[in-house]
């Protein structure tokens, strides 16, 4: 089993995505124990690879057994271990919450939902695991479809955004296959570790100029990186609860860690500003995201432009691709992942209970205790409040740009967080200190939902105090490699 | 010398336990009130237990874990650190006493919010007392915002949720500007620890770029210290229960900014390179200013409670202007009058808290004839009042003194005449109010406050004057503070 380490959690998954159809025609009620069941113990494999590469090194697996480059080739190294981890890990979280009481509110059938969720993590999960370029676009898709799918179960305004996702999702893919076939072109081979050898010898050819800037734009569109982020607010806001507290999780850090990957271990384009576009976009990001978000009175509207502002401070650091930076912009990738995880289902629950996602019907802070507790932790990793999760990402992120000279993007981050705190503060003053709407429901939220939301307000909590081990084991050698 | 030793460690765990405590005994109010009393006396009791090792040379500390890779948690028992934790938990053991009393006899809303919020901050306050490298007082001093912010607001009016607002603002603004502060410094010294004599000085760095980084600290630290411009939130925050003014905002919040205001001035720059800077004369124009503008607004102030907020602003730029001087007699008598503003306005508060519980009144020129009904508790406010003033033997002419001292041996003539003219000032709006509560016509129908808020007030009232008269009798802060400033000012 162990040496099965590398593709375990994406067959896990998979394997999971097929049962639940199946199980669900004899028991609809079985469909939410077997999904957890899956990605569970893909979560945990992804564990046991962060324990394989911390104690053995990177590892590569050839599927099949076939050799790279003409077999497939899936990769086990710090980076990949982590982000697994993080996918599966809070993914897993945000499916305990789908569970009794709050799948109920999801009209579309549940047994559906399981599958495809669980398609979507196997494509995220297969994009970080895969070795070569062009697995990375198969599982892109796989994930892409799953996810429009998702999004376009909750009908009416969510179809439209749906539409919308499927257009812009379709183009970021295609400039990413574009880019990949300019890469094939000029080198014959699609293996990242073959590539990053032969791509240095063609470093000035247009080919692979214009391959590095179709790669670049096609996965910055995918992570939702202003000013490609077009497609993300109405997609997250419109989702039903349980996608949406899965997909602004998970989807964006998987195509972020797509971007690192191929740009900074793969292509590495020392010769062209394609990083420091990148950073400053982040920079942009940060201020543009936090400004839009203030100004948003529907709070799942408000968290997706959170998330875009969020993903800033990701491509901010893999644009400064120094070695601080990027174990902060790693950092974030799991950061940002539970607090929004958490914040989307603590919305989610109160609307359950409340009278929609408007800012002002979501008094019931006093009656859901423990929801509203939560959602507080993970809006102070958001403004990044020390010792909470989100403020580390923030240091080290800090330090990486002061490491670069570059005063404005300090100020950019420093800027962020302090509109950052704004925006939550309006959604945890709402929440706390709002009216509680005429005739809602004054009860803590379902089981299912205060067991994901308490378990990732410990973890943001435990990612602050222990970001120290992470960083030194894991994302300072995964930032090793890069550029 | 350091030893290592598990005390600093456990010196803040009283609170942290308490903040969990509190909230499972919400339904017994008097089990509740055990907790936040247990919790401050063993604070106590452990912070002095950590003060002769830090008067004797030999300095705990507690290194767990680390915060980043190359940033340990350090907390670290020094002479500064323990004398600041010593002021706040004691003084936290006598407003608990006085809060039990005030909360009940004013039947205050949410009680254990209020119980788990006030143990919070004091396990925040000696968190950033101790705390050994500036990552850990930083991320102490963000946990202390957030910790006093549900006390802010806690009558729950529009107005408190507005003065919420204004706090949060002004405090997280200033947390932003000391994040940046604190990450530049680990870029340019390539060390965060605080060290007698200060770190930046072999750091090389352009003198732009250290006056640059000053003026970050002083903004990050400056607004809990309330140094003007940057004051604004704390006569709007005294919307808060009158315990939560006397302990957070006459001693644990604004004192944090001061403390770590004199934390980087002697522990980061080093006045070395804050007097070739000049910068540190920059800072001492700053406190001057605040000094006497702050004193001039109190004598505007007909809101008892804003008034002695204004007189805090103005009194804490005391501390920061004695760290500035570079006189050793300034340094310490600037950490003193950490302690002896502490008492004496605590005290004050205290006074103005046992007012309004027993009438409901807040303005002074309703005050009138109040001292023939509340004795005891106008005659504490007038001899607090007119210690603080600086009047011998208060605690205050102690500090007062020492800072003249100091400011003589500089040369320091400004500083001397502004320290002059504001006991001028702080007699000119104390004294009117002592006299209109003595003169006036007794009002009906008052009597003294409960034994639970009048007996710590009458406490404090007697600590001011005995820290006075035997300056080094409580915890030896006076010892305490001479050696910080012998330490910061002789460093090699």
């Amino acid at each position: 089993m162990r040496g099965h380490l590398p593709v375990l959690p994406l067959l896990l998954t998979l394997t999971g995505a097929l049962l639940v159809p199946i199980v669900a025609v004899i028991s609809r009620r079985a469909a939410w124990p077997l999904a957890l069941a899956a990605s569970g113990a893909a979560a945990l494999a992804a564990l046991g690879g962060v324990v394989e590469v911390l104690a053995h090194g990177t590892r590569r697996y050839p599927v099949g057994g076939w050799a790279p480059p003409w077999g497939i080739e899936v990769v086990l190294d710090p980076l990949s271990a982590f982000t697994a981890v993080v996918v599966a890990g809070v993914g897993t979280l945000s499916l305990i919450t789908s569970g009794p009481g709050a799948a109920s509110a999801y009209r579309r059938g549940t047994p559906g939902f399981y599958a495809l969720a669980l398609i979507a993590l196997t494509g995220f999960l297969g994009m970080i695991a895969s070795g070569d370029l062009f697995n990375v676009f198969v599982f892109l898709e796989i994930a892409a479809i799953s996810s429009y799918a998702l999004v376009g179960s909750g009908g009416g305004p969510a179809l439209a955004a749906a539409f919308r996702y499927v257009v812009l999702g379709t183009v970021g893919a295609s400039f990413y296959l574009l880019g990949v076939g300019f890469l094939y072109t000029l080198t014959g081979t699609l293996n990242m570790a073959d590539l990053a050898q032969r791509l240095p010898a063609h470093a000035g050819s247009p080919l692979f100029v214009g391959g590095a800037l179709f790669i670049t734009v096609g996965l910055a569109l995918k992570m939702g990186l202003f000013p490609l982020h077009g497609w993300l607010p109405d997609a997250y806001t419109y989702a039903p609860a349980p996608v949406a507290a899965l997909l602004p999780a998970v989807a964006t850090k998987a195509a972020a860690y797509a971007l690192a990957r191929t740009l900074l271990y793969v292509l590495r384009p020392t010769e062209l500003p394609v990083t420091a576009m990148l950073a400053w976009a982040g920079g942009a990001a940060i201020i543009v995201g936090a400004v839009l978000a203030l100004r948003q009175d529907d709070a799942r509207r408000l968290l997706a432009y959170s998330s875009v502002s969020q993903m800033g401070y990701i491509a901010l650091g893999l644009g400064l691709a120094n070695p601080t930076a990027l174990a902060g912009a790693y950092l974030h990738i799991l950061n940002h992942a539970m607090m929004k995880a958490a914040l989307f289902i603590g919305v989610g629950a109160l609307v359950l209970r409340g009278r929609g996602p408007g800012l002002a019907a979501l008094g019931l802070g006093r009656e859901m205790p423990v929801t509203g507790t939560c959602m507080v932790v993970a809006a102070l990793s958001m403004v990044g409040v020390p010792p909470v999760g989100g403020f580390f990402s923030k240091w080290y992120l800090l330090q990486g740009a002061l490491e670069a000279r570059q005063p404005v993007l300090v100020i950019a981050i420093l800027v962020g967080s302090l509109l950052a705190l704004v925006y939550m503060y309006r959604l945890t003053e709402a929440v706390w200190f709002g009216e509680s709407p005429p005739g809602a429901a004054r009860a803590e939220a379902p089981w299912a939902v205060l067991i994901g939301l308490v378990a990732l307000a410990v973890a943001i909590i435990a990612a602050g105090l222990g970001n120290s081990a992470i960083v030194a084991r894991l994302l300072v050698p995964a930032a090793a490699g890069a550029l | 010398m350091d030893v290592p030793s598990i005390l600093p460690g456990l010196a803040p765990l009283p609170a942290g336990v308490a903040v969990g405590l509190i909230a499972l005994s919400r339904r017994r109010p008097a089990i509740r009130e055990m907790w936040s009393l247990l919790a401050a006396l063993s604070q106590t009791v452990l912070v002095l237990a950590m003060v002769p090792s830090a008067l004797g040379g030999a300095t705990l500390v507690w290194q767990p874990f680390s915060l980043a890779p190359d940033v340990p948690l350090v907390l670290r028992a020094d002479p500064f650190g323990v004398f600041f934790a010593t002021v706040s938990s004691s003084l936290w053991v006598l407003t608990t006493i006085y809060s039990i009393g005030y909360v009940r006899a004013l039947a205050e809303r949410a009680q254990t919010r209020y119980f788990a919020s006030f143990a919070l901050s004091l396990f925040a306050t000696v968190g950033l007392a101790l705390a050994g490298n500036l990552l850990t007082f930083f991320c102490f001093f963000e946990l202390l915002t957030v910790a006093a912010y549900p006390l802010v607001i806690h009558k729950g009016t529009d107005e408190a949720a507005r003065a919420g607002r204004v706090y949060l603002a002004y405090t997280m603004t200033g947390g932003a500007a000391l994040l940046g502060a604190v990450v530049w410094t680990h870029a340019l010294a390539g060390r965060l620890d605080f060290q007698p004599g200060g770190i930046l000085g072999a750091s090389g760095a352009s003198a732009g770029t250290l006056w640059a980084l000053f003026a970050l600290f002083v903004l990050g630290c400056g607004v809990k210290a309330s140094i003007m411009p940057l004051h604004t939130w704390l006569p709007v925050a005294m919307i808060a229960p009158t315990p939560v003014s006397a302990l957070l905002h006459a001693v644990a919040v604004v004192k944090a900014g001061v403390f770590g205001l004199v934390r980087v001035v002697g522990f980061v720059f080093g006045p070395e390179v804050l007097g070739d800077l000049g910068a540190g004369a920059a800072l001492a124009w700053l406190a001057m200013a605040t000094i006497l503008l702050g004193s001039l607004a109190a004598l505007a102030q007909d809101n008892l409670k804003r008034l002695l907020a204004f007189s805090t602003v103005s009194q804490l730029s005391y501390v920061v202007l004695g760290a500035t001087l570079g006189a050793p007699d300034a340094f310490a008598g600037g950490v003193l009058h950490i302690a002896s503003h502490a008492v004496l306005k605590i005290t004050l508060f205290f006074c103005a808290g046992a007012i309004s519980v027993v009438t409901h009144l807040e303005q002074v020129s309703e005050l009138g004839g109040i001292g023939r009904r509340m004795p005891l508790t106008m005659t504490a406010f007038a001899a607090a009042a007119l210690m603080l003033a600086g009047l011998p033997p208060g605690a205050a002419f102690v500090s007062k003194w020492r800072l003249l001292v100091g400011a003589a041996e500089s040369a320091a003539w400004l500083a001397m005449t502004t320290l002059l003219l504001s006991t001028i000032l702080n007699i000119a709006y104390f004294v009117p109010i002592i006299v209109r509560a003595f003169t006036g016509p007794a009002p009906a129908a008052i009597e003294e406050a409960p034994p639970a808020v009048l007996v710590p007030l009458l406490v404090t009232a007697c600590a001011g004057l005995l820290l006075g008269l035997f300056p080094d009798a409580a915890g030896h802060l006076l010892s305490l503070a001479q050696t910080t400033a012998t330490s910061v000012l002789s460093a090699p």
